[in-house]
């Protein structure tokens, strides 16, 4: 299958294409993938070599000078390494950019822990005005794309290798109910949802589908809640657990609830092998899942 | 709010500087940075950006990037002087609601192109900004960045002086002012840094204001230019550059 990061450099060119405010900066990674799109566009694909720091000060000058950049390497690289020039050379400087990272928390297994970032998305929520969009499909990658590259705000987009079986109908900044029922509500983000649907199968549950994780659907989850017979809520991330417990806590601040947050553990694993591999060591595959689910709803 | 009306412009000179810096108080940690940019600061906005007060964000601009956010009393004062800010607000200098602080911040202050006072900032957004231009078919802006001696111990400047020596992006000009001020020096002299990798470099004194223009309007030569200007070292009473320059 066509995976998002393959789907991004296909789309990203469409928008080269057709928008002439559209740049894409690169730090090597992804450059060879680009190159028909720079041979088009030599002004507006700009690779900087293996300078993360200088990819986000460039992105940013580019946007003060007018134009909308799409920034792009793995996570580890383009929110970590170079976390103060996001903070600055973007928030500070109060202008906008899209981040498209691709890697996740542990597409990248074999490569071990410099190429894995569970922590981008926590570290991201650290600063103000950034959304955050974490697709499950290459569809939803397009669509997340071309609506972020129409805007004007800072965007981070956060591609994986794992996905879902299929895309859903999603709307950016949008929950999606999933299913419904009266036990409790599972939020699964983005390339989750498969492992929640098969986790969750015969049991009374809600299951919202989040792809846009900042700002959280405060009202989605709201009205999944008071839906149900209980204030019971499962996050399911696909980065650094517990991560938006504090927004379910947030959005819940009247109602006595009980919040679960599920994903990525913050201790290293210190172990190569496959996403598969990982996924179940973190208790993220459908079997755990459902045992962590049910025990917490009772 | 901020900017003065067009009779106002052109009523101060540089001898009127010291006393605009004069309105500002309690700098004192950032005292002699403050001065170090003073001149290539007044030789800048004198005679070689287009910019204007009536119209800081017009697109065709020259840019003006203070990297070096410390000590920018200097900084405020030239800009009050050429008409971007009101020389009344600079007493109320880093009080609570005055836009201008120990840093600035671009959000606050007409014509101020950037925020900056973390170190390392300013050149990278730079080398974007004229990447930005360059893609708009906007040949004629010149993009100035001031840094420090010391601010070049930060690796950050040392990806874009690298990247923008490979492309020859010569609407980039760093100036950095050399006060002596790295911990552990340059061997070789600043300048060295940015000419091997391909800039056209040039070291001046400082406070001399016909070799600051000279060296700011020397034709491009499809490289970016780098010009350094000594002036006396930080920890120093003395008035008169310590270094020999060429």
């Amino acid at each position: 299958m066509e995976t998002m990061r393959e789907r991004f450099v296909v789309t990203a060119h469409e928008l080269l294409d057709s928008d002439p405010r559209i740049a894409i900066v690169l730090a090597d990674i992804t450059a060879a993938q680009f190159a028909p799109a720079a041979a088009g566009h030599p002004d507006r694909v700009i690779n900087v070599g293996i300078r993360e720091q200088l990819l986000v000060g460039v992105t940013g000058g580019l946007t003060l000078a007018g134009l909308r950049p799409i920034a792009h390497t793995f996570p580890s690289f383009l929110v970590e390494r170079p976390f103060e020039q996001v903070k600055l050379d973007l928030g500070h400087q109060d202008v906008g950019a899209v981040l498209v990272s691709s890697g996740a928390s542990y597409d990248m297994t074999s490569e071990g822990r410099t190429h894995q970032a569970p922590g981008d998305v926590a570290l991201l929520d650290t600063l103000d005005g950034w959304t955050i969009e974490v697709p499950g499909h290459p569809d939803e990658a397009e669509l997340l794309l071309r609506d972020a590259a129409a805007r004007d705000d800072r965007v981070y987009l956060r591609l994986s290798g794992e996905a879902n079986n299929a895309p859903q109908l999603m709307v950016p900044g949008q929950f999606l109910p999933v299913r419904t029922g009266r036990r409790g509500t599972v939020v699964a983000v983005g390339p989750m949802l498969t492992p929640v649907l098969d986790a969750v199968a015969g049991l009374d549950l809600s299951v919202l589908y989040a792809v846009t994780v900042r700002p959280f659907d405060i009202g989605a989850l709201r009205r999944a809640v008071t839906a149900s017979d209980t204030a019971d809520v499962v996050l399911v991330e696909p980065y650094l657990a517990g991560t938006s417990n504090r927004e379910v806590d947030e959005a819940l601040l009247d109602l006595p609830h009980r919040v679960l947050g599920l994903g990525v553990g913050r201790a290293e694993l210190r172990r190569y092998g496959t996403p598969a591999e990982h996924a179940a060591a973190h208790g993220l595959d459908p079997a755990s899942l459902r045992e962590r689910i049910a025990s917490f709803l009772g | 709010m901020m900017a003065m009306t067009t009779s106002q412009l052109g009523r101060y000179g540089y001898a009127d500087i010291e006393g605009l810096m004069g309105l500002m108080t309690g700098d004192e940690k950032h005292g002699p940075a403050a001065t170090s940019t003073l001149d290539a600061l007044w030789v800048l906005y004198d005679r070689v950006l287009n910019v204007d007060p009536r119209d800081p964000g017009a697109p065709a601009r020259d840019r003006f990037l203070l990297s070096k956010g410390h000590g920018p009393v200097a900084y405020y004062a030239v800009l009050a002087a050429k008409g971007f800010i009101d020389p009344g607000v600079l007493r109320g200098f880093a009080s609570f609601d005055s836009a201008l602080g120990y840093h600035p911040d671009r959000t606050l202050i007409p014509g101020v192109e950037i925020g900056s006072g973390s170190l390392g900032h300013g050149l990278g957004l730079a080398v974007g900004i004229a990447l930005g231009l360059r893609a708009q078919a906007r040949p004629e802006p010149q993009v100035f960045v001031m840094l420090g001696d010391a601010e070049l111990d930060e690796g950050s400047n040392h990806e874009a002086i690298a990247f923008a020596g490979a492309i020859g992006l010569d609407s980039l000009h760093a100036v950095v002012i050399d006060n002596s001020s790295a911990t552990h020096g340059w061997s070789g002299g600043v300048g060295t840094r940015f000419e091997r990798e391909g800039w056209s470099t040039v070291t001046v004194n400082g406070r001399d204001h016909d070799a600051l223009e000279a060296a700011f309007v020397a034709p491009r030569e499809g490289r970016p230019r780098a010009v350094v200007a000594v002036v006396e070292p930080k920890n120093s009473a003395a008035r008169r550059p310590a270094i020999n320059v060429r």
